[in-house]
């Protein structure tokens, strides 16, 4: 029997990313419309893998996902360990400008989760006619910090256990525990601080409550998809930027913040009528 | 709870509460991931508190209130209708984990967050123990429901 590989493939990319050399991992499958896709806080591109898996979807687009510095198999940059990562709007935004650009993609989908969801609003308002079009999943315009996140990196707690205690409740309760546990794996491998630097984006300065109103979810169209369960971007949260955007969105039933690893088919499901939208535009 | 006196509710939350030790201790694998752990907590349902001892993993006891000077680790309350619906076999958006009760301003905790927080995995499931037996989907069931 012939080894039984799934069709992505991964590579290292070297390259120049925040002025810094990086070495990152990138995994892509498919060909067509490039879709580019940002994985949540603390975690890496794994939680991509139904999408990368699912010829539906692979068909017609080429899906790629990197994993960030500090993240899943791309390392931090030479001489991390004197420095504190702190994730920060004005990098995050680079970094997706300059991977694509290394990457040279012509004018990709960009969907982000969760920090990545956040992310793609700021795209939206600052660079959405370099995008096809745009999809948040888990999107808020702000999430107020409602747990200390000192938890998270400190000597005598175990990062990475707390880390998946933080957010298991995060995946909706019908998730399939295969999919459940494979989803908080990525958080129990996590690099020491890595969640917690990434948070700093998410709940203090990637804070885009001021600048909602100057989107428009139609020039470039935005797509947003966010789970019943997820009480960090919470449905309200989604439909307060879609009201404010003219971007669509959708609340998925049985589904909780991680959508796309927790129950990759559910999810899939939601996704394909959005993807076949962008490509018939 | 339609057709159900509150009285007969806390009949059968007070059931379940006291049904917990027998519940984790019978996971093996719930004790094997909390087998560092040794605190007492309180938990308290409204206005009525219990006591939750555990030793290695093990819940030795639960003992209700009222008390004489208390003695715990960390204390999480949240009023008794929150409870009854977290322990729902699948629970509603925004009962199904006890941060989203925090975010919610639905449950207070305080108290010594070391234990809780270095054992958060196990404590959460420890929490949700009387899920296992509870009856009763979701009024707008969700498909394909599986644990």
């Amino acid at each position: 029997m012939s080894p039984r590989f799934e069709p992505i493939t991964g590579r290292y990319l070297n390259m120049t990313l925040l002025d810094r050399p990086h070495r990152l991992y990138v995994e892509e499958a498919g060909r067509g419309i490039p879709l580019l896709c940002l994985h949540t806080a603390g975690s890496d591109g794994r939680q991509y893998r139904g999408l990368l898996n699912d010829r539906r979807v692979t068909d017609n687009y080429r899906v790629i996902v990197f994993d960030m510095p500090w993240h899943g198999k791309s390392s931090p940059p030479e001489g991390y360990q004197n420095e504190e990562y702190k994730l920060t709007s004005r990098d995050y935004v680079r970094m997706i400008l300059e991977i694509s650009a290394a990457l040279e993609l012509d004018k990709p989908v960009v969907m982000g989760c969760s920090i990545g969801g956040r992310i793609v609003l700021y795209l939206a308002h600052q660079h959405a006619k370099q995008f096809r079009a745009i999809i948040g999943l888990e999107t808020a315009a702000h999430v107020a910090p409602y747990y200390d996140v000192n938890w998270l990196h400190r000597g005598d707690v175990h990062g990475g256990e707390v880390s998946a205690g933080v957010v298991s409740g995060l995946v909706a309760p019908t998730a399939p525990d295969n999919h459940r546990w494979e989803t908080l794996w990525h958080y129990l491998q996590s690099g020491p601080g890595v969640f917690k630097g990434d948070l700093h984006f998410y709940k203090v300065d990637g804070d885009i409550r001021d600048k909602i109103d100057q989107i428009d979810g139609r020039t470039t169209p935005l797509y947003l998809l966010t789970g019943e369960y997820d009480y960090s971007c919470t449905s309200e949260g989604t439909l307060d930027v879609a009201k404010r955007t003219g971007a669509q969105a959708t609340i998925m039933k049985g589904l909780g913040h991680f959508p796309m690893s927790e129950d990759p088919p559910k999810f899939i499901g939601y996704l394909l009528p959005m993807l076949e939208k962008i490509r018939n535009a | 709870m339609a057709g159900t006196s509150p009285a007969m509710t806390w009949v059968r939350t007070k059931a379940m509460i006291e049904h917990i030790p027998e519940l984790v201790n019978s996971d093996e694998n719930l004790v094997r991931r909390g087998r560092f752990l040794s605190t007492t907590f309180l938990m308290e349902i409204g206005d009525q508190g219990y006591l939750v001892k555990i030793i290695e993993g093990r819940i030795v006891s639960i003992t209700p209130g009222p008390f004489v000077t208390p003695n715990y680790s960390f204390a999480l309350r949240a009023p008794k209708d929150e409870w009854e619906m977290f322990w729902k076999k699948v629970p509603e958006p925004g009962h199904n984990d006890i941060f989203a009760l925090f975010k919610r301003g639905k449950l207070v905790i305080e108290g010594d967050l070391h234990p809780f927080m270095a054992n958060l995995l196990y404590i959460k499931d420890v929490l949700a123990a009387p899920r296992k037996e509870a009856k009763g989907e979701r009024s707008d069931a969700v498909n394909g429901a599986k644990r």
